[in-house]
């Protein structure tokens, strides 16, 4: 049966689980509130952000943490669903980054 | 075989007992049937662990029905809608090398088109 990235139980040298809590910082309280959203306008069911979750790549996984593995999810569902386009969502990331620098 | 019906009573108390009773009927297997979990893995969304597949364990418990979460990842309705059971396993059963009681069990929710009878 073929292993998919998400699921650990009895992965190869997986290690202990890390239980270490944090205080969640704005963005990813933003992420949140964002799935939040997503959820109570019937856009985005869990189950659906769960696939998207589970379809990210090992590599890009392993390196994501909770909250940027859900940016990255919700972001390939509201282009899979025409809700944005990646043009539209790069285009407001530039002018994110130009108006901080 | 026990009684399914007696079980869900206790945890949905919101839903009248002949509605419990007809949806138990429904049901494919009972309290304390021994069931084997089906190996697969379905493109998209599925919520059956790699590690219980194929393994065998005892139903200790009905849920209710739930929309398939299989079809809800995919944009569809979630119907049918499908049994959810309360599976027991033997955690030595799942685990060659488990470390300490043999009396420890392992309690994970299954839908029913991923079970088949063992018994």
């Amino acid at each position: 049966m073929e292993r998919r990235v998400h699921d650990r139980g009895g992965w190869p040298d997986a290690g202990p689980i890390d239980r270490a809590e944090h205080v969640y910082t704005m963005w990813e309280r933003r992420t949140d509130a964002i799935r939040g959203v997503l959820g109570a306008k019937r856009l985005i069911r869990t189950d659906e952000l769960r696939r998207a979750v589970e379809s990210i790549e090992l590599s890009p996984y392993e390196q994501l943490s909770y909250y940027e593995r859900w940016i990255v999810a919700i972001e390939a569902l509201l282009i899979e669903k025409g809700l944005l386009t990646r043009e539209e969502i790069d285009r407001k990331m530039e002018a994110w980054v130009t108006c901080r620098s | 075989m026990g009684d399914l019906s007696e079980l869900m009573s206790a945890s949905r108390g919101d839903i009248p007992s002949d509605t419990v009773e007809e949806m138990t009927m429904a049901a494919k297997f009972r309290l304390g049937d021994r069931v084997r979990v089906r190996v697969g893995s379905p493109p998209g969304h599925f919520r059956t662990p790699a590690y219980i597949q194929g393994k065998t364990g005892v139903i200790e418990g009905l849920h209710g029905t739930f929309p398939n979460p299989e079809s809800l990842a995919r944009g569809g309705d979630g119907l049918p809608t499908q049994f959810l059971y309360l599976v027991r396993f033997d955690q030595t059963h799942l685990w060659q090398r488990y470390p300490t009681s043999l009396q420890d069990k392992l309690l994970i929710d299954i839908y029913e088109h991923w079970l088949e009878s063992a018994s």
